[in-house]
């Protein structure tokens, strides 16, 4: 499904990522855990092409793309199309409603009819939770509610992999569950494939199939999440993981 | 100086009594039809002219404004270039300057245009200078989250300019884009200086058949003021719906 090779990626002279390479199969959850700096943002947006990497392979969905040479804006606003971007910060369109913010996309980008995105939008928004909100605007919800219609945003382009960046980190402790109930549900019974940067350890437990360590622009170490989080190899992870539990 | 000012405002207050145009009311009387026959071509003047002019010209300034951000905005070094020189000789030059230089100049090189199209033209660039930095502002003012949750859902560059950026750009950009809109109304008074019939060159005209230049210029400055009070309350109206989905 994914097959990242060598992937580089420097802003001027700092190497951010120093040669990732990466496979995930269909319908797999991945965790990306690391000391901040440690480059998995970075990598995370260099596989929706928010950066475009300067070295590697990236290849989702049979559609490779060779960063060793210039690529081409319409090749990046396709091979983007692959994947479903949720932000940190939400950064959902204030101007327009929650309904109108998830048919935005299908819409303008991929020409669908308005009643017919109406529907899909609706159906969406219901499923995470917020049928009773179309017609707010993103000031009248709360963060939790507010990244639930990012994540619907994102689902309404039908992608193949969703990337998830640090989706809870800026919500107050007690809407984070509704977030990673949605996420949840979504791996499970939608067999999503999914890569999520996260400090949430209950959710890698529960839902990730396998847990990568970053630090200094490289995987450290990989393994399900019980062999990172109870028996890590590497002493950096230790040192890590005792610094955020 | 100070003895100066003093002996001078009391020759005007003097002057004032003396005319005595209260206890006259003959000279009243002359006053109010004066007043009264001269508001209707300045009216006409403000609305067959002065209006067209402002609005014709502030649309076409608003979208060279546009252009001329996006090409300050842009990475392409000449269209970057080409927007600061632009930027830079217009709002460097007094805009009378250039409606002499586009109706007075151009004949020279045997380019005659009608003072109405003059206007537009020169009064176009002007808006088109100004405005522009304020809507590079409100471009840049807008978050870098806003362009990329643009992108993620496989929007293109104009896409995301046109349905994302700009609509919030527009709230922004709407006080100081009135204060321009303000401004051109009443700057179109100086096309009367290249014989465009508009209100105050009515004035001016009607003032010099019978020298009553105090009433008619205060008339024309009523009906400025008059207009200008009825743009700021559209101003506030559009504020308001633009604002709707902003928390109060």
């Amino acid at each position: 499904m994914i097959n990242i090779k060598n992937l580089h990626k420097s802003f001027g002279d700092l190497d951010v990522l120093r040669g990732i390479d990466l496979e995930v199969k269909q319908g797999k959850v991945i965790v990306l855990i690391g000391p901040s700096g440690s480059g998995k943002t970075t990598f995370l947006r260099c596989l929706n092409l928010l950066e475009v990497p300067t070295d590697g392979t990236i290849e989702i969905d049979q559609t490779i793309m060779d960063f060793s040479k210039p690529v081409k804006k319409k090749s990046i606003t396709s091979f983007r199309s692959l994947t479903g971007m949720v932000f940190q910060s939400y950064n959902l369109f204030p101007h327009k409603t929650a309904l109108e913010n998830v048919m935005e996309g299908p819409i303008i980008v991929k020409n669908i009819a308005k009643h017919e995105a109406k529907e899909k939008a609706t159906a969406l928004l219901t499923k995470v939770g917020l049928g009773e909100k179309v017609d707010f605007y993103p000031f009248q919800l709360s963060g939790g509610q507010q990244q639930r219609v990012g994540i619907a945003r994102a689902l309404a382009m039908e992608p193949k992999v969703m990337l998830f960046d640090e989706p809870t980190s800026a919500l107050d402790p007690e809407l984070v569950g509704d977030v990673l109930q949605v996420m949840k549900d979504l791996a499970k019974e939608e067999g999503m494939t999914m890569i999520v940067v996260t400090h949430e350890m209950r959710f890698a437990r529960e839902v990730a199939d396998e847990v990568i360590f970053m630090d200094e622009g490289k995987i450290m170490e990989r393994g399900t999440p019980d062999q990172i989080f109870t028996n890590p190899k590497e002493a950096r992870t230790r040192k890590f993981l005792n610094m955020i539990q | 100086m100070a003895r100066t000012l003093k002996f001078q405002i009391n020759g005007l207050v003097k002057m004032f009594l003396l005319s005595n145009i209260f206890n006259d009311p003959e000279r009243m009387n002359q006053l109010v039809s004066i007043a009264q026959t001269s508001l209707y071509p300045m009216i006409e003047g403000a609305i067959k002219i002065t209006i067209p002019l402002t609005l014709i010209t502030f649309v076409l300034g608003l979208i060279l404004a546009v252009l001329t951000a996006l090409a300050r905005l842009s990475s392409i070094k000449i269209f970057q270039i080409i927007a600061r020189v632009y930027v830079s000789i217009i709002r460097g030059t007094p805009l009378l300057v250039q409606l002499f230089i586009i109706f007075y100049g151009l004949p020279n090189l045997g380019v005659t245009i009608s003072p109405f199209i003059s206007a537009i033209i020169g009064f176009s660039l002007s808006v088109g200078a100004y405005a522009s930095e304020i809507i590079r502002a409100a471009i840049l003012s807008t978050p870098k989250g806003q362009w990329e949750a643009g992108y993620s859902i496989g929007m293109t560059y104009t896409q995301a300019l046109k349905r994302i950026i700009l609509p919030q750009a527009a709230r922004v950009s709407i006080p100081p884009l009135s204060n321009t809109f303000i401004s051109l109304l009443k700057d179109t008074s100086l096309a009367s200086l290249i014989l465009v019939a508009e209100l105050f060159r009515k004035a001016q005209e009607i003032a010099a058949k019978n020298y009553e230049f105090l009433l008619l210029y205060i008339e024309a400055a009523a009906l400025y003021w008059i207009l200008c009070t009825i743009l700021s309350f559209i101003q506030g109206s559009i504020e308001d719906r633009l604002n709707r989905y902003v928390a109060k």
